[in-house]
């Protein structure tokens, strides 16, 4: 079956609007996706009759509320085959799931002279929490290279696994190339040795069914906004015997048994660390949004993101002093590339020009500039929304920059 | 495309292409570092100052047109003029490129650094703008600091 794109597109009503007398298109997904109307309306709907606060009231409309929000952690499992619901925990966002790791786990498992690896290729929410983790505890972060193509080194990446590692922190897909990892034989290099592994997942959830069970990953993370659900949100899986051994991250309501000023003891997974009342309508959204994308035909949509990606290279290469950075075998739909004599926040704004939306920056991932010698890229992302013809316009606007710079 | 003739005008973009005074002078005596974090553009302007005069003025680094032609045609206008005159400027370029509508007065006053009027259509391209002057004005009250857009 093929993936019918134009009826997805339907979905997104802010695609419907015209920037600067241009239609929109918009090819900065992995920055940030759109809402579908199932997204928006679950939000709004939840507002006008279910809302409340949860997990707390004896009343119709806060087990209501309290109903919905458990049933997105569900939800949730099933979108990551996770085995327990308890294994879901809620959090802000992908740097905020990090954050927990490094500060809970990290700090319980990391000390004086231990290592922390991460790759060349990750976004700076899996540097700096790894980096303020070291600091504090003396312990060093260890860097896996990658290659000209922006694909990680396995065999250097193996070398780094030391007996001093203590976790690995990995990207699932890079988001500045789009190289997807190996995942499943960095989890199995780094279990031979004991290591346990932290998948960041927030680039490869809008593009792939994953797995956590088959990955065996020991932690993955990822946010609701790169899949089509409201910001704020966003998932830390955890097995569950690491989550129950690790101490809470923040303290508050919640995620306490039973409170005196002498001792508090705490909940169980998940509450315990999740603290304070959540965006609870976010969550509800965000539920909406894995709803809409477990309707997807996976294996379509994969096919159908690769075509996007094939063609967008192919045109690209046609233009005269353009460089692709990021020519990993297996990727996802993302172009990033400079042009010779034109630096990326130019290009951006005469793009801009045309009603394209593109991400133009060092995309968070300073690392990976400096790898290619660059200052900053022009992003192109695609999402399930994007079509041939969105490129056929990018490919127009890139024309507009040439006819503009000479 | 008539506000993005406007921004980029033939001068910024030969200045681009061409940046004056790219280069770092032996005998400055100040000198600082400006970055603009959001899309890493990154200049180091030289000073040269002598009895409150600056005598000499020039830059290196990288960045978009918008702030490289920016540092270039900043240096070209600063050199020869005393200390107090350059401080105006950077007030009056200021001005051209954030307030709306443009003032005429402001306008003559800048002479060749008028053409970056275009620049206040483009609120996100501000910062680019102004990064050399920000660092010039570091460089000249001598602070140390980095100079940001931030």
């Amino acid at each position: 079956m093929t993936f019918d794109a134009e009826r997805a597109r339907k979905d997104f009503p802010i695609l419907r609007q015209r920037i600067h007398g241009n239609p929109l298109t918009f090819l900065d997904s992995a920055a940030s996706a759109q809402k579908p109307q199932q997204v928006i309306d679950a939000i709004s709907r939840f507002y006008e009759s279910d809302y409340a606060n949860i997990h707390r009231g004896v009343y119709e409309l806060s087990m209501r509320a309290t109903r919905a929000f458990e049933a997105t952690r569900e939800k949730a499992r099933r979108f990551l085959n996770a085995r327990e619901a308890r294994e879901i925990i809620f959090v802000r966002g992908t740097t905020e799931a990090i954050n927990l790791v490094a500060q809970t786990y990290g700090r319980t498992n990391v000390s004086d002279g231990d290592e922390v690896l991460i790759t060349q290729m990750e976004h700076h929410s899996n540097i700096v929490p790894w980096q303020l983790l070291c600091l504090e505890k003396k312990a060093k972060l260890r860097i896996a290279p990658i290659d000209d193509s922006g694909a990680l080194i396995m065999e250097e990446f193996e070398k780094l696994l030391s007996p001093r590692t203590r976790i690995v922190a990995v990207a699932h897909v890079s988001n500045a190339l789009g190289t997807v990892n190996p995942v499943r034989e960095i989890v199995d290099l780094a279990h031979e040795r004991g290591i346990p592994v932290l998948l960041d997942g927030a680039q490869a959830v809008p593009h792939q069914r994953v797995d956590v069970t088959s990955l065996d990953c020991d932690f993955y993370t990822f946010s609701s906004h790169k899949v089509f659900g409201p910001s704020g949100v966003g998932v830390l899986y955890g097995r569950a015997e690491l989550l129950e051994a690790m101490p809470p991250y923040q303290g508050g309501g919640e995620m306490i048994l039973s409170v005196s000023f002498e001792k508090t003891t705490y909940k169980g997974i998940p509450h315990k660390f999740e603290a304070g009342t959540p965006d609870i309508a976010g969550v509800v959204g965000f539920g909406a949004a894995l709803d809409y994308v477990m309707s997807l035909d996976p294996r379509a949509l994969a096919a159908y993101e690769r075509d996007l990606l094939d063609y967008a290279t192919e045109e690209l290469a046609k233009i005269d002093g353009l460089r692709l950075i990021g020519t990993a075998p297996r990727k996802t739909a993302v172009v990033s590339f400079v042009i010779e004599g034109v630096h990326p926040h130019d290009v951006g704004t005469i793009l801009d020009q045309e009603g394209i939306a593109v991400r133009t920056g060092h995309h968070c991932a300073q690392p990976v500039m400096d790898r290619f010698g660059v200052p900053a890229t022009v992003r192109a992302s695609f999402a399930l929304y994007n079509t041939r013809e969105d490129v056929d316009v990018l490919m127009a606007g890139l024309g507009k920059v040439r006819e503009v710079f000479g | 495309m008539s506000d993005l003739r406007e921004l980029y005008q033939s001068v910024i973009l030969d200045h681009n292409r061409k940046p004056r005074n790219f280069r770092e002078p032996e005998n400055a005596n100040r000198c600082a570092r400006g970055d603009n974090p959001l899309c890493g553009d990154k200049l180091t302007v030289f000073l040269t100052i002598e009895a409150d005069v600056v005598t000499d003025a020039a830059f290196t680094g990288s960045g978009c047109a918008i702030s490289t032609a920016s540092a270039s045609l900043m240096t070209e206008a600063i050199k020869g003029r005393p200390r107090d005159e350059v401080e105006r400027l950077f007030e009056g370029f200021h001005t051209l490129v954030t307030s709306n509508p443009r003032s005429p007065a402001v306008t003559s006053q800048l002479g060749k650094l008028a053409v970056f009027s275009g620049v206040r259509e483009f609120p996100v391209r501000v910062k680019c703008a102004t990064l050399a002057w920000h660092t010039m004005n570091a460089a000249l009250s001598e602070n140390g600091e980095i100079a940001t857009t931030e």
